[in-house]
């Protein structure tokens, strides 16, 4: 018998949606020990789906019509009290972000303890033992010190591991994970999947896994379900998905993941170098009342260089000191050290007022396209900022706009609107636009594609690329994917804890790592072994 | 990218109101702006709403209840009958004309007051915000006029100068900035931090231009929310003031100053502080209401949650 049936499931939307309904006639089972992986674009309706399944939609979100059954019982006929119960003893979610689903100010161990003492009849030794018992489980060192600690002492990967050992105590026959590896870096993200994969296949737990990362799919799913717009698309075996995908939105998704293989395009060696640094470092000093000083060194003797036409690539985890190199080099914050050479200029001194000419030089378009345009100026405004700042007249900063706007392959029409008007994706179209406005000589990209969807991401990519190549211009590009590193870098430079570990070719770095840091992050991977991309 | 793609992509966006429509739509904010609204025609009709000159008085229609008819002599010595529908003071004054005169001082106190703090506290917040030198002076001399009620410093203010509508406005202003201030710091602080003030720096734009063109409109919709607060308050103050006999001269006729002349023979004549007390009462909940619409339908924060 399955664990979980879901039929014709329809759950509406709020009047004024862009859809009638979150989700429309979706029908799957999970069975015992089975790993369903639900995979969709962001409003594809899979985090409703969960969200169903354990009773905790929103009010504006009502199930309409359809069945919902967990070993058998109607999840739709249960009682509060009784869903109540079952959330526990018999299903169990974890989420994307432990921090904010673990309480702040309870001892981890006395959460786990909260799920025992009200599910269970056991004493409170017996409990105890149990709490450190399933701490132990789930790998974490030091079960009795974890125990004894708040959410905020540990680590995202930890936090993400007592969500886990909090789920799993009561040994539940279904597990609803929703993107539970999105907020973690690639390393952690690799041992949290074999921690689930290990757990369910010792306890037989069926798990509705939701995830936007085919990566992760290939790593760990049974079979797998295409989520679009709320209906669903196809489903069916892994390899059979993966390998050969019989819905074209499917394979559009597959042929989008950008493959690990570096390419191998050649810059030519004597191309003139636009940006250098030379053991650039920020340190960060926390200043205690008594002068107590605490320097956390954030960058430190970083040496880089990007010649015209080329691509540099700095991919590190976070708190590697990738995104704080990226605005030194825009002068967003002051290095504590070290040169940047911009052409012929050293500007990591200069005064502000000195600095301004040469600003429009080096532009930086940002992760979050929801807040990287100013929500009161038209997308005009915005685009047309820079250039009247160095005096170019509005006619024809007005006219470049809209040569722009055609460039990034949007239509002139968007000047007029405001931000809100646009998507994602759009906006990161006209945020590169904007950049583009200054005729800048290196364009950085700070995690530019990291917010977007897969789809909308290779896009985004593959016009990044058009205007490189048109434009001739230098681009540093921070990321921590490496596929999409892999796709656009010429030259890499592996990240970690504030210091370059490796710099090289591409094809040197990714083919043939040396360090031992760049090995386990590629290891770490997932989906290592799935060719993507070519589907 | 082809033509589907893109139009997909445009298809996924949600449909997205403008806060003002919305906020217009919001049953607060039409309850609190239609009863201003009609306080505000009132203020500025007052002269033909039946009234007479608020500072007349008669010795014969002294201490009249409401509905009474009664004599009352203009300033040129005529005698005209008048009735008095709420009824006259002990100087046989018309306490209808009175309140409805009242309304204009109580109103342009609110809003001159609320606006003048404001512009100071912006003014303060904006500096105290970006200058990194005056952030400390500026905020523990702001704390410090925290740290004195409100009403004190109104009065001492007020008792330096001779009390006149300027005066008062500016007295009950200034313990109001140092609240604008913390806001105005608070939102620029973290506005500053946006990736589109990030790129507007990037860009080369000067740091006024990214004050007064970036941080500041996005702090509108706080600091309108705000300042409803503070007329309300504003309101509430002057009429204080003007009950405790510090604040406008007892010849202007304002709702506390009627409040305050008829209190002692409340037990006889309730009418002299009822009628004023419902009018500030009336007008201080609708602004409040307001507020509270506005904040709700304004404050990005609140709206997600609705």
């Amino acid at each position: 018998m399955s664990v979980l049936e879901v039929e014709d499931l329809c759950v509406a939307l709020p009047a004024g949606g862009d859809r009638p309904r979150a989700v429309s006639k979706v029908s799957f089972a999970v069975g015992r020990g089975e790993i369903l992986c639900l995979v969709g674009e962001s409003g594809s309706g899979k985090s409703v789906i969960a969200q169903a399944v354990m009773g905790l939609l929103p009010r504006g979100l009502p199930v309409e019509s359809g069945a919902l059954r967990l070993l058998g019982e109607d999840l739709r006929r249960a009682a509060a009290a009784r869903l109540r119960q079952l959330r526990a003893t018999r299903m169990s979610m974890i989420f994307q972000e432990p921090m904010t689903a673990l309480n702040p100010v309870m001892t981890c161990g006395a959460q786990i303890d909260e799920v025992l003492r009200f599910h269970t009849d056991l004493s409170r030794g017996q409990r105890a033992e149990r709490t450190l018992a399933i701490l132990r489980e789930v790998a974490l060192p030091e079960p009795g010190r974890i125990a004894a600690s708040y959410p905020h002492q540990l680590s995202g990967g930890q936090r993400q591991r007592i969500m886990i050992a909090m789920a799993l105590v009561l040994e539940p026959a279904l597990l609803v994970a929703d993107e539970p590896t999105t907020a973690l870096d690639v390393t952690t993200q690799a041992q949290i999947l074999r921690l689930i994969l290990e757990l369910q296949k010792k306890h037989g737990t069926g798990v509705l896994f939701i995830t936007h990362d085919f990566g992760v799919v290939s790593e760990l799913a049974h079979r797998v379900a295409v989520l679009r717009l709320g209906e669903l698309v196809e489903i069916g075996a892994r390899d059979e998905v993966l390998k050969r995908p019989r819905h074209e939105y499917t394979r559009m998704l597959i042929r989008a993941v950008p493959t690990l293989q570096p390419h191998g395009r050649a810059v030519p060696a004597d191309a003139p170098i636009v940006l250098a640094t030379r053991g650039l470092s920020k340190t960060y000093l926390a200043r205690g009342w008594f002068g107590a000083h605490r320097a956390v060194r954030a960058v430190d003797g970083v040496t880089l260089e990007i010649r015209r036409g080329q691509t540099l690539g700095i991919v590190g985890e976070s708190g590697s000191g990738k995104s704080t190199v990226a605005r030194c080099i825009v002068r967003l914050i002051d290095p504590s050290g070290g040169e940047i050479r911009l052409g012929g200029d050293e500007i990591a001194t200069m005064p502000a007022r000195a600095l301004r000419p040469l600003r429009r030089r080096v532009q930086i378009v940002f992760q979050d396209p929801y807040r990287s345009l100013n929500p009161r100026r038209t997308v005009g405004e915005a685009i047309i900022e820079g250039p009247l700042n160095y005096g170019v007249p509005r006619a024809e900063a007005l006219e470049r706009a809209r040569r722009l706007t055609e460039l990034v392959r949007m239509d002139p029409a968007a000047l007029g609107r405001y931000p809100h008007q646009f998507s994602g994706g759009q906006r990161q179209r006209l945020c590169i636009a904007r950049a583009l406005a200054m005729e800048p000589e290196l364009l950085v990209a700070d995690e530019a594609v990291s917010a977007l969807d897969v789809s909308v991401q290779s896009q985004v990519l593959q016009l990044l690329e058009e205007i490189r190549v048109r434009l001739d211009l230098a681009m540093l590009f921070i990321t921590h994917d490496l596929r999409v590193a892999a796709q656009v870098c010429d030259q890499v430079a592996v990240m970690s804890g504030g210091r370059i570990v490796e710099y090289g070719a591409a094809e040197e770095v990714f083919l043939r790592p040396r360090h031992e840091y760049t090995r386990a992050l590629f290891e770490a991977a997932p989906g290592r072994g799935f060719a993507f991309g070519t589907a | 990218m082809d033509a589907a793609a893109l139009a997909t992509e445009s298809a996924a966006v949600p449909r997205h109101e403008s806060a003002w429509r919305r906020a217009r739509r919001n049953a607060s904010v039409r309850l609190g702006g239609v009863v201003l609204a009609l306080l505000v025609g009132v203020a500025i009709a007052a002269p033909w709403l039946g009234t007479v000159d608020p500072t007349l008085f008669d010795a014969g229609s002294r201490d009249l209840v409401p509905g009474k008819v009664g004599d009352i002599t203009t300033l040129e010595g005529e005698t005209i009958r008048h009735r008095f529908l709420m009824g006259s003071d002990s100087f046989g004054r018309d306490i209808y004309s009175r309140v409805i005169y009242g309304t204009r001082v109580s109103l342009s106190v609110g809003l001159l007051a609320s606006l003048l703090a404001l512009a100071f506290g912006i003014a303060c917040g904006l500096g105290a915000g970006y200058v990194r030198w005056l952030d400390g002076v500026l905020m523990r001399f702001m704390d410090g006029l925290m740290a004195i009620p409100a009403i004190l410093i109104a009065i001492a203010l007020v008792a330096l100068w001779h009390a006149s509508l300027a005066t008062v406005i500016v007295a009950i202003a200034i313990p109001e900035i140092p609240r604008v201030t913390r806001l105005v710091r608070s939102l620029v602080l973290s506005i500053r931090e946006e990736p589109y003030v990030e790129a507007a720096v990037s860009l080369g734009t000067p740091t006024w231009r990214i004050m007064f063109g970036h941080i500041l409109p996005n702090c509108v919709a706080p600091l309108i929310v705000q300042g409803t607060y503070i007329c309300a308050s504003a309101i509430l103050l002057e009429a204080i003031l003007s009950f405790l006999g510090v604040g406008l001269p007892p010849d202007i006729p304002t709702w506390g100053n009627i409040m305050a002349e008829g209190r002692v023979q409340f037990n006889e004549y309730p009418h002299n502080v009822f009628f004023p007390g419902v009018f500030l009462a009336v007008t201080v909940l609708a602004v409040n209401i307001l507020g509270d619409g506005l904040r709700d339908t304004l404050d990005p924060k609140m709206a997600k949650r609705v």
